[in-house]
């Protein structure tokens, strides 16, 4: 029987790949880009003042919203923070993910992997409440640093900045180590070979090379923090883009403006995964 | 070649450096779940079990860690079929539109979790669909089967058609084909991918803010319990709980999948 239907199907590729595809492009290509597109809906309808309801009548109302305060700021604020945690994580980031890839012995690059990835899934919420008990008044950080008679930044943009710095760290340490330990010896022979110092090499050879998987990283790195609102709300008072779209679909009630504000890092995403596509940053993800 | 040396040593230097700043945080809540005090002011005042005790016979903390494990079944169980299927179909046709298959299994990981959340949220709320723990499991499986799919289509990559196609030569049907011959070679790699899969479940917060209703998975009743003064010591056992159950699968998956995991944080990224 299973033999009659599996010769059928052989016959049959195109009905095969239907069957294999129907689920994921089912889930993915009608619930969820269907529920995206909704939601793109949403955006250009209005919301009933006295009744809360939705009114189902097309107008770029929402749209001017946005050009009003508080959301330049907060978009301006949010995309400049992700571009700093972006920039500090490739810092960060760049000499252990070469130590990984080049200097190690593959027994502890192994081990250095395994240290990495560990963290990347292992609670972020817990991770952004220890930073609020490091940065707290009697929280660690400033017992430290009292006997030099300094303080820790305490809570604010400074702690907001840190803390996506910590939480994506992996995320950019795992691309850059993947693409560096591409990058074939004999490169590295030949460069020197034609009389490339240490730093010529690196300038030359590794950083054009290792270009693509800092692009790869910094999608997780730029597109998680333009999201983000639960750090900035435990570490600082400061309105991130996420903390606006929570405060009008939570208690304002207002999913049409919550909508169109949501396209903003949709489409700052959407535009970077582009470039990032453009730049092969796909190859290192 | 001095400088070199110096260059390596700086690097060693860097790498412990960054190490220990990924680490710190981690071990503080070990520390704190530990104080025998009430308060998290530091330095900790003595040794004490006692909140590992309060925390296990805490009714609601139970009841959330249980909620989380269901959840992560769910959605590992999903995800673990949507994504081995996706992976087949682009690495073994060619279609039009394959490129936008592997563009929508990575969009539910590179979006950000909020836009995830209120999209399925408004969704639901327009089908009439009642929030509680079927719709967590399908927002947790949405961004879960990048997961499967990446750990899948790497190994099915490497893995040669032409095994595939001796194995059909040699009198094969598909399914033989497939269970003698292709899972075989993937099963390691999807292992990995739903562990990988179910810690990424456990952990999430956004994304079950919006589609949980009144339900709460573990980090939902963490994020409720921060603000609760005397909550907060159960709170720092909640966290160590949350790490480990995170952290062993992820350790696991790193284990069997061998060189094939640290290809790129797409396949063990976790989404905001």
């Amino acid at each position: 029987m299973t033999r009659r239907l599996s010769g059928w199907l052989h016959r049959r590729p195109r009905l095969r790949l239907g069957l294999t595809l129907i689920g994921p492009a089912g889930w993915l290509g009608v619930l969820y880009l269907g529920s995206l597109f909704f939601l793109f809906l949403n955006a250009f309808f209005s919301r009933d003042a006295f009744t809360g309801r939705i009114i189902y009548q097309p107008t770029l109302e929402n749209f001017l919203s946005l050009t009003r305060d508080p959301y330049p700021q907060v978009t301006l604020r949010t995309a400049l923070t992700a571009a700093a945690v972006t920039i500090s994580c490739a810092v960060l980031a760049f000499p252990i993910a070469y130590y990984m890839a080049r200097v190690a012995s593959p027994r502890r690059r192994n081990l250095l992997v395994v240290l990495v990835l560990l963290p990347l899934l292992a609670s972020y919420l817990i991770k952004v409440y220890s930073w609020r008990l490091i940065l707290a008044n009697e929280g660690v950080l400033n017992w430290a640093l009292a006997p030099l008679g300094l303080r820790g930044p305490g809570q604010g943009d400074l702690a907001v900045w840190l803390v996506f710095t910590y939480l994506w760290l992996p995320y950019m340490i795992l691309p850059i180590y993947a693409g560096l330990e591409r990058i074939p010896n004999s490169l590295f022979e030949a460069s020197s070979d034609l009389g490339g110092r240490s730093w010529m090499t690196f300038r030359r050879v590794v950083l054009p090379l290792a270009l693509p998987a800092v692009v790869a990283g910094s999608i997780f790195t730029f597109s998680l923090t333009l999201g983000d609102y639960i750090a900035p709300q435990l570490v600082s008072t400061t309105q991130f883009i996420g903390n606006l779209i929570f405060a009008n679909v939570g208690a304002g009630g207002n999913l049409p403006l919550a909508s169109a504000f949501a396209l903003v890092p949709l489409s700052i995403v959407v535009v970077y995964l582009v470039m990032a596509r453009k730049l092969g940053a796909f190859e290192a993800l | 070649m001095s400088g070199e040396r110096a260059a390596r040593i700086a690097l060693r230097m860097a790498t412990i450096a960054v190490l220990g700043f990924i680490y710190a945080p981690i071990v503080l809540v070990f520390v704190y779940s530990l104080n025998a005090g009430t308060t998290t002011v530091w330095p900790p005042v003595g040794l004490s079990f006692r909140w590992y005790l309060e925390a296990f016979q805490n009714t609601g903390l139970q009841q959330a860690f249980l909620t989380s494990i269901g959840a992560g079944i769910g959605a590992t169980v999903i995800a673990l079929i949507l994504g081995t299927l996706a992976s087949l179909a682009v690495s073994r046709h060619h279609f039009f539109g394959r490129e936008a298959v592997s563009f929508a299994v990575i969009f539910p990981i590179a979006l950000p979790g909020i836009i995830t959340g209120i999209a399925l949220s408004a969704t639901f709320a327009q089908l009439d669909i009642p929030l509680g723990y079927p719709t967590i499991v399908i927002g947790h499986a949405t961004f879960c089967i990048v997961l499967v799919y990446n750990n899948a289509i790497a190994r099915l990559r490497r893995t040669a058609r032409t095994y595939e196609e001796a194995s059909a030569d040699l009198g094969a049907d598909s399914f033989q084909t497939f269970r003698h011959v292709t899972f075989p070679a993937v099963r390691t790699s999807l292992v990995a991918g739903a562990l990988l899969a179910f810690a990424l479940s456990f952990d999430e917060v956004i994304v079950t803010i919006f589609t949980s209703g009144g339900v709460k998975t573990l980090p939902i009743w963490i994020f409720q319990s921060f603000r609760l003064a005397n909550q907060v010591p159960v709170v720092n056992v909640a966290g160590v709980v949350a790490i480990l159950l995170s952290a062993i699968p992820v350790y696991i998956a790193s284990r069997v999948a061998g060189g094939d995991l640290v290809a790129g944080p797409a396949r063990t990224t976790a989404v905001r």
